[in-house]
């Protein structure tokens, strides 16, 4: 269970926060132009933390126990397979939860 | 797309982002769920949303403080898989920065994946446009799926524990932000950056409070953009 003082904590900050991530250039910098280095790392910042996040959550699911699970595995591999191929976010969900289910149905 | 040059900017920008309906839907109604499956209730899930607006975002949060990770931690990560929303804010400011003060504060309020995604290659595709047929169409991509964020978030939490664990939605956010993450492996730096990501964060799985993850983040955004600039000095980038 989450203490609610952290809880409300985080969700303020985190909405402050991400209020001002989205407004740092387009409110503040306006039409000045930006260092290229900045805007270098930036690009990366999606395709950097975003599979970070997840890598430990595919490879050690807490839902089995932190054990390698296969339809949960295929799963991933099925979703990153299928944005990479069709470069499409829907199907790549439909793939993938389509995958789980039967793996979950046939190997479960 | 024949009757699109018809339709004003507005109206152009929320047929284009209807699609996306489809996947906010689902993406929003699981982070409902395990909102209230973490313990909030249904007011603080929907304010949560509505706050913040990125799922995301809101989805690490709240994972680490479930796994009794200090506060502070919980929220650094959090924003650390925000910090793209500077790289968009920073993109779409040559386009809407001389807009009204408070038109910006709007427009940051409402940036998402697929309002950017939408507008950036909109802008770059019609540079005859004026400020206000581009901050038109901007808005117009936000009103299908902005709202919907927290809407489908407040479905979520009604629905709650009536979802049964045989529908393993525990796998839906490494499913939602893998077929996000992968149509943006454009270039090699991105595959290596994405790599490096990966390797990374299992290997410091054992970092105490999930430090692990922006340690892997942070090394697989300079790995991605140091692997950029050997390329164009060598005149190999597009």
């Amino acid at each position: 269970m989450i203490e609610r003082p952290e809880l409300w904590f985080v969700m303020a900050a985190l909405a402050v926060g991400s209020f001002t991530l989205r407004f740092l250039f387009v409110g503040l910098i306006g039409d000045r132009p930006l260092p290229a280095w900045l805007l270098r790392h930036l690009r990366y910042t999606a395709v950097a933390v975003l599979p970070a996040l997840i890598a430990p959550m595919v490879v050690w699911p807490a839902a089995t126990g932190g054990t390698l699970d296969l339809p949960r595995f295929l799963a991933a591999a099925v979703t990153l397979a299928a944005g990479l191929y069709w470069r499409n976010v829907l199907a790549a969900i439909t793939l993938g939860a389509g995958t789980l289910y039967l793996g979950l149905y046939l190997l479960a | 797309m024949a009757s699109t040059s018809s339709k004003t900017p507005y109206w152009q920008g929320v047929s284009d982002a209807l699609p996306f309906v489809l996947v906010v839907t689902p993406f929003a109604l699981v982070f409902g769920v395990i909102a209230t499956e973490a313990g909030l209730n249904i007011t603080e899930a929907f304010l949560f949303s509505i706050t913040t607006n990125a799922g995301a975002a809101q989805l690490t949060s709240l994972q680490l403080l479930q796994e009794n990770t200090p506060a502070v931690i919980a929220l650094v990560s959090g924003l650390a898989v925000n910090l793209r929303m500077a790289m968009y804010s920073a993109s779409l400011t040559p386009h809407l920065g001389a807009a009204p003060l408070w038109k910006r504060a709007l427009i940051a309020y409402l940036l998402v994946d697929q309002s950017y995604a939408l507008s950036h290659a909109k802008f770059e595709e019609r540079n005859d446009w004026s400020l206000q047929q581009k901050t038109s169409y901007y808005f117009g991509s936000c009103t299908p799926v902005v709202p919907l964020w927290s809407l489908m978030t407040l479905v979520g939490a009604f629905l709650g524990e009536s979802i049964p664990p045989s529908m393993a939605l525990d796998f839906a956010v490494p499913i939602a932000f893998l077929a996000i993450t992968a149509p943006m492996m454009r270039t090699a730096p991105h595959m290596l950056a994405a790599l490096v990501a990966i390797s990374a964060s299992l290997l410091l799985v054992w970092v105490p409070y999930s430090l692990g993850v922006i340690i892997a983040g942070a090394l697989a955004m300079i790995v991605g953009a140091q692997a950029e600039l050997w390329l164009s000095k060598r005149g190999l980038a597009k």
